[in-house]
């Protein structure tokens, strides 16, 4: 057993099922936004906005953009432990990409359910 | 005329490894790559490569042939040698200790890590533990590996994390004992690779199912622990 402290869900398995869940939230995402766009929006900002009002539209965003924070935090924190061997070096690149994970989701927050 | 290039590399003379060109004559023939090694040592006697059985079964003469790793000694010229050239070099990623001649202890390592063993806390019976010809059946396909290490040494898993990913030959024996109905410390076996290195790694290129001279699958056996892992852990 090779220990860690800075990999998603401490164990290999949950940080592999949680990758593979994610994708698929995304993918669903994608043909949802893509299918709406090309189905029935007509390019103008109050459209965009009254659909943002539904709560389902809110609610799968939201669990999109949390995808996307697992699914980064997961892909790049194993991108660095197989190219950046300096430990310091690692591990500021690791700090840098969950402070800007956390500040998207926050952000996300804000703009879904924020006046 | 052959041109053979081989890598040369002796830590006690060279300040770098270098490649060095032979011309070899093969009269014509398909001959095997360890063969046309032979051909070169006789020009150069310095030249240091491992081999031993030169039939494919004790793995010792894994190297890299124009660009992919295999076996010298079953893989024949007419299967690597393009433009009438052959480029060797030595299984890449591990250190080298002499020209073709690599140092294979972190290999070795991963292979003691996984208890290639059976293990059976049960009291042993007068005669052999049996096994039903359906539970032998499950063994094929895996036991056959010979840790020449040419999928590992193809891995780039590997050679970023040799010391603590697994490796595709680890983990096919890993599975090997995993799935033998003898064993009875399946938990604690697969408890021992639920971190993000030992199994999940991988990242099913497949490199090792494509180099491997048994014809074995080790992407396959990982796809079976990790389902093993899983179904124990949900």
């Amino acid at each position: 057993m090779v220990t860690n402290v800075t990999n998603f869900g401490r164990s290999g398995l949950s940080d592999w099922l949680l990758q593979r869940f994610s994708a698929v939230v995304l993918g669903l995402y994608s043909v949802f936004i893509v299918g709406y766009m090309v189905t029935s929006f007509d390019g103008s900002y109050a459209e965009w906005s009254a659909f943002f009002e539904g709560t389902f539209v809110r609610v799968f965003t939201f669990l999109s953009i949390l995808s996307i924070a697992a699914h980064a935090w997961i892909g790049l924190w194993t991108i660095s432990t197989d190219y950046i061997k300096p430990t310091g070096i690692r591990f500021v690149f690791q700090t840098v990409c969950n402070l800007a994970l956390f500040t998207y989701v926050v952000w996300g927050v804000q703009v879904l359910w924020g006046a | 005329m052959l041109v053979v290039s081989v890598y040369r590399y002796n830590p006690e003379k060279d300040s770098a490894p270098f490649m060095q060109e032979f011309r070899v004559d093969t009269k014509g023939a398909d001959l095997m790559v360890l063969d046309v090694l032979h051909l070169v040592k006789e020009q150069d006697n310095t030249f240091a490569y491992r081999r031993s059985c030169r039939e494919g079964v004790c793995g010792s003469d894994g190297m890299n042939m124009n660009g992919k790793n295999g076996l010298a000694c079953i893989t024949p010229l007419s299967e690597v040698v393009t433009e009438g050239k052959l480029v060797i070099r030595p299984l890449p990623g591990l250190p080298v200790i002499r020209d073709l001649v690599v140092d294979m202890s972190l290999f070795y390592k991963q292979y003691e890590r996984i208890k290639p063993y059976l293990l059976n806390d049960t009291p042993a019976p007068a005669i052999e533990r049996l096994q039903a010809p359906e539970d032998r059946d499950k063994l094929d396909g895996l036991y056959e590996c010979i840790l020449c290490a040419c999928c590992s040494t193809s891995c780039p898993s590997f050679w970023w994390n040799p010391d603590k990913f697994v490796g595709p030959s680890g983990l096919l024996q890993a599975y090997r004992f995993l799935v033998d109905s003898r064993d009875t410390q399946t938990r604690e076996r697969l408890a021992e690779l639920d971190d993000p290195f030992s199994v999940f790694r991988c990242r099913g290129i497949m490199n090792c199912v494509s180099v491997c001279p048994k014809g074995l699958n080790p992407t396959k056996a990982i796809g079976h622990i990790r389902d093993m892992l899983v179904r124990n852990a949900t």
